[in-house]
């Protein structure tokens, strides 16, 4: 929303200038067509990292160009999916299926919401060391060298055991699990959000402390700093659901976190209220480097997201106009 | 004199008798003993899952029910919550338009009419006239510096979409809050259901009903400003209804010999009269309006909260300052701008009548004029239209470096001072509370509440603490009591001894005054994210973070409990050859101690209201109970765990001040 207010804003000041009355933009829609079938806004969600915001932005763009009147609401990951069934809110770009699987299937069975494609990003999400802790423990990124490093990534609170630092409990990740099922002598020490996360991992790696923590990616963190993931045993559907697969019979969880698809997902009343902005957000496609450039350029360089945009949306003309369903 | 006489100041207070201590030490054999029993029986020790009452299942259920199917024949709940949430949103999209986005009239087809939005000159100039009218030139100078501050750090726009939510959230804060005060005032039935009403309004935590908030008012900026107005309201209640109470005795009579009727007596005589002291309530309900302004954005209110938010996301810190600034600027401006016009004396009414009409309504006419004129200057100046960018300031890259010198170069010793503190006295204190058997501190801080308050406040006390084990949240809610115990120590700590010297300095009180006004106003999340820079996730970062913003109460109160003591006890003690250190241990300390007492009743209250904060950082206690329900959208979840937090804070509200009371008694203050 707040973009959206800049926009306007610095709209006014240009025509302003010009003009003592100004004219607003139309869109640049293209001669007859079937869409927008609805003048009513379409409510897409914002969440509290800048990948999706850029993605939310960018297919919200593409969607106004078409004609539509988009606005974006911020509303928790999680949270929103209450919204999404009532048709408060309608669409979400990006659900993680490392993060999200759980909360969107249940969701699509009530009916009330729908799938709306992937996205084409891949996401990964694992522990993860910055590069010089190697050479304090040399064994890694084999998770079977975390148990000989404890006393590297071992604090005050956690000791005897060592310290992880995982996402915020409403990211899920199963990590309290994992840690007993691979008998990992770790403690997870939950961040109460992403910014908290972030906060401590930089102020170590400018220290050159050790740290292990949860990164994802597409996130600024594994661009700005050299790091690697811890290897696990490899994720399958069968080491979540049967405790007899991997290293621990008893235990489910004894392996790494899925890598996976990132999805939208609409209200389901869209789907006939606004078919061709669905038809486009299911052909919306964009691969984890682009979008890890723009995160870079927003998060690391200081550049406005809304310059980021405009800027990819310009140089990528081809791609988005071929997600938009012909008449 | 009178009160150092022997009928004022009993030579020992009851408590330490020996009889008086019998059921203190019973109380805590029952509790050594339970704790020795818990390792045979463990239901002593923790609650057994298998007893816990299913209430948050039962508080969600019910809100589905209210959500989906509650109906009063022609329209559903949902629709009259979202018919209410349609009527507030209207005056916000007003303000809205007239101070950050303008409006574009559609004029069929393609082409639109775009109508900008007020100039920044323009609001800046009609506010600082405003304030010189009803104020003085000071006055004016500080409204200019703050908005000044808005435009020329480039936070006009954030700004100004948070000023059109608090514009429209304070007038109905102000005016719901006061029909209550007066339904109130006028009926004791409505007061005394009001007033466990308005102590839970003030101590569950905010995260605990946006979700019910979301459901009925739907996402976005309204919802917000509807859990604003919530958690904003009920000073206001409880202002008004005390203001009306004390109005005096002889105002009334006259009103009565003068005719007045039930509805003119209200609006003549009772309002008008308390003005002063109504205006009390309005400055909470401003100050605590913005308190709200990260929490709002944080469920789509945008504004300044999301800068501050999305800032401190990417870790540029000195953005996410600058932004969090700007809402304590706001806070300050309207304010004072508030207590100046409730301090103003105007010219009386038969006066008036002599003057133009121009004189009469100078500020308003003036108001009109600067907005006007700046309005339309500003199609031929585009710099009035919109604060150009090159002349803003942008101090951001310097407190990053700041902050990583710190993180680089003190760490080690900031370090050591951590893992002492945590080592020694956080993790043994911590294991105390969540070890201690649940029925053994039950019945302790019962049998307090007997002794200090009689057989009522001890059952009190102890169903509020049954309440908090039955529901399932007992290990949580003593992590809560000990981050909080301990936050609460060290802020009493630090400030009772800034409290001291600034009660003995004018200088020291002045500074001190604008130190923890600006921390209570600055979002606490600005600091927070430092904090963990240096301290890391854990205890310690929230244990910081709380007794920051804790800390305003205990200076304040100890500085105002300090300048009470009346002038001839200080005299009648310097006469008898006290020194100066004497002075303050044995007489000044001891009569302000009930006033400092209340300090730390607010400390705690306080403390225990950035709970819900510090979940951002990551604790395992009630506040994260409540932020993990905010996000699962679970109605019961963050409702019970919220009411839990108003539990802990009403036995310690009561107790405390049953203490306080007594003693004054003692003392014969009151």
């Amino acid at each position: 929303m707040q973009a959206a207010f800049h926009k306007l804003a610095g709209r006014a000041g240009v025509f302003a200038g010009a003009t003592a009355i100004a004219l607003a933009a139309a869109p640049i829609a293209a001669q007859a067509q079937s869409y927008p079938e609805s003048d009513d806004p379409i409510r897409m969600t914002i969440h509290d990292w800048t990948g999706q915001y850029l993605t939310t932005h960018i297919m919200g763009s593409v969607l106004e160009e078409m004609g539509y009147t988009v606005e974006y609401v911020q509303a928790d990951y999680l949270a929103q999916f209450a919204g999404l069934e009532s048709g408060d809110l309608h669409v979400a770009m990006e659900i993680w299926e490392t993060t999200g699987k759980d909360a969107l299937e249940a969701s699509l069975e009530t009916g009330d919401t729908v799938e709306l494609g992937e996205t084409g990003m891949r996401a990964i999400e694992e522990w993860w060391y910055p590069a010089y802790v190697k050479e304090e423990c040399p064994g890694l990124p084999d998770w079977k060298a975390l148990n000989d490093c404890v006393e590297v990534f071992a604090a005050p609170e956690t000791h005897p055991n060592g310290r992880y630092l995982g996402g915020p409990v409403t990211w899920g990740g199963k990590d309290d699990e994992r840690v007993e099922a691979l008998g990992l002598d770790y403690e997870v020490v939950h961040a109460g959000t992403d910014a908290a996360l972030f906060a401590e991992l930089q102020s170590a790696i400018q220290r050159k402390e050790p740290i292990l923590a949860w990164v994802y990616t597409p996130h600024w963190a594994p661009i700005k700093f050299e790091g690697e993931w811890v290897e696990f045993p490899k994720y399958t559907a069968e080491c979540y659901e049967d405790p007899s697969w991997g290293v621990n019979p008893d235990m489910a969880y004894d392996c790494g976190k899925p890598r996976g698809w990132i999805k939208a997902v609409g209200w389901a009343g869209g789907e006939e209220k606004w078919p061709a902005a669905y038809q486009a957000i299911r052909n919306f496609d964009i691969t984890n480097q682009q979008m890890g450039e723009m995160i870079g350029k927003v998060d690391l360089d200081g550049v406005p997201s809304g310059t980021v945009i405009d800027q990819w949306m310009q140089a990528n003309r081809d791609t988005w106009q071929g997600w938009v369903p012909a008449e | 004199m009178t009160a150092l006489s022997d009928a004022g100041l009993p030579a020992r207070p009851r408590l330490l008798r020996p009889a008086g201590l019998l059921p203190w030490a019973g109380a805590l054999a029952v509790l050594a003993a339970l704790w020795l029993a818990g390792g045979q029986a463990g239901w002593l020790n923790s609650y057994p899952d298998a007893w816990i009452l299913p209430l948050r299942d039962w508080v969600s259920e019910a809100m589905r029910w209210l959500v989906k199917d509650a109906s009063f024949g022609l329209f559903t709940f949902k629709e009259l919550t979202r018919a209410f949430a349609g009527l507030l949103d209207l005056p916000l999209q007003i303000c809205l338009i007239l101070l950050s986005r303008g409006f574009a009239v559609p004029l069929g087809g393609d082409a639109g009419l775009l109508i900008p939005p007020l100039s920044w000159l323009g609001v800046t100039g009609a506010l600082v006239w405003a304030a010189w009218r009803v104020g003085d030139a000071k006055l004016a100078g500080l409204v200019a510096g703050c908005f000044g501050y808005l435009a020329v750090f480039g936070q006009w726009n954030s700004a100004m979409v948070t000023l059109s939510s608090i514009l429209v959230a304070v007038p109905v804060g102000i005016l719901g809050g006061a029909a209550l005060g007066i339904l109130g005032y006028r009926s004791r039935a409505a007061e005394r259901a009001l007033t466990p009403v308005l102590d839970l309004m003030q101590t569950v935590p905010v995260f605990a009903y946006l979700v019910p908030v979301l459901f009925l008012f739907g996402f976005g900026p309204v919802s917000a400003m509807i859990a604003t107005i919530i958690y904003a309201m009920p000073p206001m209640v409880r202002v008004t209804m005390l203001a009306l109470r004390s109005v005096p005795a002889e105002v009334l009579e006259f009103g009565r010999m003068a005719g007045c009727s039930r509805r003119q007596m209200l609006w003549k005589v009772l309002l008008p009269s308390a003005r002063h002291s109504l205006m009390v309530g309005v400055n909470q309900v401003i100050m605590l309006s913005l308190n709200m302004v990260i929490i709002a954005s944080m469920i789509g209110a945008g504004g300044l909260g999301h800068d501050v938010l999305t800032s401190l996301r990417r870790l540029q810190i000195g953005d996410g300052l600058e932004a969090g600034v700007a809402i304590t600027v706001l806070a300050i401006s309207l304010d004072r701008l508030s207590q100046a016009i409730a301090n103003r004396t105007s010219t009386p009414v038969h006066l008036q009548a002599d003057q133009s009409y121009a004189v009469r309504h100078a500020t308003w006419l003036g108001i009109v004029a600067i907005l006007a004129g700046t309005y339309l200057l500003a199609f031929f100046l585009p710099a009035l239209r919109s604060y150009p960018d090159w002349l803003t300031l942008d101090t951001g890259p310097l407190f990053d470096d700041l902050v990583q010198w710190i993180n680089v170069h003190a760490y080690s010793v900031l370090d050591a001072v951590k893992s002492w503190l945590l080592i020694h006295v956080l993790i043994p204190f911590k294991r105390l509370l969540v070890e201690a058997p649940w029925p053994g501190v039950a019945l302790l801080l019962a049998v307090a509440g007997w002794r200090i308050g009689g057989v009522r406040l001890g059952l009190t006390v102890a169903l509020l603490t049954v309440f908090i084990a039955v529901t399932g949240n007992w290990e949580k809610a003593m992590v809560s009591a000990y981050l909080c115990g301990i936050s609460v120590v060290l802020a009493m700590a630090i400030g009772v001894p800034i409290g001291v010297a600034a009660a003995a300095n004018e200088r020291v009180h002045r500074i001190a005054q604008n130190t923890v006004d600006t921390l209570q106003t600055l979002p606490s999340f600005v600091y927070l994210i430092p904090v963990v820079m240096l301290f890391q996730v854990g205890d310690f970062s929230a244990m910081i973070a709380i007794t920051a913003y804790a800390l305003a109460p205990a200076v304040r109160y100890t500085d105002h409990g300090l300048r009470g003591v009346s002038s001839e006890v200080i005299e009648a003690a310097r006469m008898s050859g006290c020194r100066p250190w004497q002075l303050l241990w044995k007489v000044r300390l001891p009569l302000a101690l009930p006033e400092i007492m209340l300090g730390v009743n607010q400390t705690i209250m306080m403390a225990l209201s950035m709970l819900v904060i510090t979940a951002l950082v990551g604790t395992r206690d009630l506040g994260q109970e409540v932020y993990i329900a905010l996000t699962r959208a679970d109605t019961g979840l963050g409702l019970v765990a919220g009411v839990c937090v108003a539990f802990l804070a009403i036995i310690a509200d009561r107790l405390i001040g049953a203490w306080s009371h007594k003693r004054k008694q003692e003392l014969g203050l009151a």
